[in-house]
């Protein structure tokens, strides 16, 4: 493929976003931020802090997780599989009498049945949690401020070309305590 | 925000902010090697060499190396195996249960005590394993369709379970560390100037960066991990008594094994935190993080589990002479007046006297004091075990069978060989991951560090005005 070519391509796929971002060094600094910003019309992209910022659910309309009705789940699934597991093999697949109890003896099975209930429940969460945060092993990692893992809290807010007003934003961002305010384009 | 009581003691110390922390916490993986950690790993490479080589004369000659004989099958093995998974247990207790008590002094330990727990684990795994006599047949415990006949494997057993418990336990710790360390591998990564660490923690860190939906799922995934933790380490515990309790053998034979098991894991879990942490905070200069504080704290949970392990003790003779039954009897007054008393008698010491010593404040907030208190709880539970499993077995229904255990010097090679193991693990652990909690750190530091943020002293609602003086933030609107 001609070089001019596959850039045409990537400029027609990959629109570059662009952000502001507002930088705060603490969290109810931020999170009163967040408040002004949201009541003033602004749609937050995005916030990322260094550490889980207590009452930031809230403020940013972020819904509580839905991750324990999947670990339920998945720990009923571990259960009946257990249960089933048990009962097939000894029960029926082939049955032998051991110690004189019954060949189905429902007691002796509750702790695998437990162990594989937390085993399901755990893992079922666990990757379900990676799948729908999109946590994957990578390489290159797009970071919008390093110092948000260290010890900045950082506001993303999308630009929309031509449509936000640069200097109304970084108004509101500074004057609810922003430190900095910065822009980031993102190859997307 | 929450009202905090001023007389409560700081849990980090020494005037620390949010990037603070992540330099004293990044600072010894990011640093060269020093020379005492150099040192340390020569001698835990030592240990490990030892193990390698006892495993290999266990592998090569089979079980005959040991000192087991017919009637005491089960002797150093099993006591190292159960001693190792007891040791386990702190981690998860100060990761999973500290969490759903809300105890904010668990955030600057859990980190390091997790990955006690999943190094223990490792080594409590190698006994069974090896015991196995052809380690290599080990997926016969596993439930596989196999040739035999499609016979299964008997799920009415305590060993069994003990595959599923001890298995289970070791995937769901790992999981729940791993998680944890997720964050803390993104700070490290976006501090990171070399290609290859950089890159690596790129790796390990899973694509994290902090996103406000993340976190919010994070706590969520944190919790219900704990949640779950909690009934499991109880069950592990539980399970491996088991694989006494449902024997008929004289001393074995208790329906008090499950909790006085569990009890004796989490004081012998602590007391190995406890080692382990004194040491730690003085190598990496974690003092202010790790303070006298968490060290009370671990002291008070040493005196409530050594004092449930003493109880039992007594329970267990009150009942064997209640009980009526003659072999009870003699299996107890052997144990503590027979050829093995001193092994008796060194576990009464160090369990239900030593530890009595943590009533005294100072004695408690002495790092001397607690590290060789620590020592002996190691020690004394190592022979709880000893006693438990071989003065048990060593004289029981019929005279003419009684016989002595003497361990030989693979039996010893093996054990001191998994002290090599886990140090060898803890040490690199230590050098290369972030051995403080960071992001649980810096989120309880605005409410428990020495030094008050001026705009937290203030009483005020989360949805309030602007703080009237704000030192943090030049640009505030004022």
């Amino acid at each position: 493929m001609a070089p001019h070519l596959s850039l045409t391509l990537i400029h027609l796929i990959a629109m570059n976003k662009k952000f502001v971002l507002g930088i705060y060094d603490d969290e109810d600094v931020l999170l009163e931020a967040i408040e002004n910003v949201r009541a003033a019309g602004t749609k937050i992209y995005d916030v990322f802090s260094p550490y889980p910022v207590h009452g930031i659910d809230d403020v940013l309309g972020i819904k509580r997780s839905r991750l324990p009705i999947i670990a339920f789940f998945c720990g009923l699934f571990g259960t009946s599989f257990a249960l089933w597991m048990q009962i097939w093999m000894l029960g029926f697949d082939w049955p032998m009498i051991i110690g004189g109890k019954p060949h189905i003896a429902i007691p002796a099975f509750i702790p695998v049945t437990f162990e594989l209930t937390v085993l399901c429940a755990a893992f079922g969460m666990v990757i379900t949690f990676f799948i729908v945060s999109k946590l994957k092993p990578s390489l290159k990692v797009n970071v919008f401020d390093k110092r948000a893992t260290d010890d900045k809290f950082v506001m993303a807010i999308e630009v929309n070309e031509g449509v936000t007003d640069m200097n109304a934003l970084n108004d509101l961002l500074r004057s609810n305590g922003a430190i900095e305010v910065n822009e980031k384009e993102v190859i997307k | 925000m929450q009202h905090v009581s001023p007389i409560r003691e700081p849990l980090v110390t020494g005037g620390k902010t949010y990037h603070d922390i992540t330099e004293d916490v990044c600072r010894q993986v990011e640093a060269k090697p020093n020379i005492r950690w150099a040192a340390a790993l020569a001698v835990a490479l030592v240990g490990l060499a030892i193990f390698l080589y006892s495993v290999y004369r266990t592998l090569w000659y089979g079980i005959g190396e040991w000192g087991l004989n017919k009637t005491v099958g089960w002797a150093w093995d099993i006591t190292n195996f159960v001693w190792w998974v007891g040791i386990g247990h702190a981690g998860t207790l100060i990761s999973a249960i500290l969490l759903l008590f809300r105890q904010k002094w668990r955030t600057s330990i859990n980190r390091a005590a997790e990955a006690m727990t999943i190094f223990a684990v490792i080594c409590a795994a190698m006994f069974p394993v090896l015991h196995m006599g052809r380690p290599w047949l080990a997926y016969w415990v596993l439930p596989l369709p196999n040739t035999f006949g499609s016979l299964w494997v008997n799920f009415n057993s305590p060993l069994l379970w003990d595959v599923f418990a001890i298995s289970t336990y070791f995937s769901v710790s790992l999981v729940f560390w791993y998680i944890g360390l997720i964050p803390d591998f993104a700070t490290i990564r976006d501090r990171a100037t070399g290609p290859i660490a950089r890159r690596a923690y790129a790796a390990l860190s899973m694509g994290w960066t902090g996103s406000a939906k993340a976190w919010s799922r994070y706590e969520t995934v944190s919790l219900i991990l704990a949640g779950l933790a909690t009934p499991l380490v109880l069950s592990v515990h539980t399970i491996v008594s088991m694989d006494f309790a449902t024997s008929v053998i004289p001393g074995w034979h208790t329906t008090i094994f499950p909790p006085y098991f569990v009890a004796g894991a989490i004081f012998s879990g602590f007391a190995m935190v406890l080692t382990l942490m004194i040491i730690t905070r003085k190598v990496f200069f974690l003092e202010h993080y790790i303070t006298l504080e968490h060290v009370e704290s671990m002291n008070k949970v040493i005196i409530l589990t050594g004092s449930i392990v003493g109880i039992a003790y007594t329970t267990e003779f009150f009942i064997a002479w209640y009980s009526g039954v003659e072999y009870e009897q003699y299996a107890f007054i052997n144990r503590a007046f027979g050829p093995y008393w001193w092994a008796y008698w060194a576990m009464m010491t160090c369990n239900v006297i030593t530890p009595q010593l943590f009533w005294f404040r100072s004695i408690r907030r002495s790092l001397t004091a607690t590290f060789i208190i620590s020592i002996f709880v190691n020690i004394g539970m190592w022979f709880e075990r000893f006693v438990i499993i071989v003065t048990s077995l060593h004289r029981d229904y019929l005279p003419s069978s009684w016989a002595m255990f003497s361990p030989t010097i693979i039996d010893i090679g093996i054990y001191v060989g998994t002290i090599g193991l886990f140090f060898t693990l803890f040490l690199l652990f230590a050098k290369f991951f972030p051995v403080v909690n960071m992001a649980e750190v810096k989120a309880i530091l605005k409410s428990s560090s020495e030094v008050k943020h001026s705009h937290n002293s203030h009483a005020k609602s989360m949805h309030g005005t602007a703080p009237e003086s704000n030192t943090n933030t030049p640009h505030s609107n004022e």
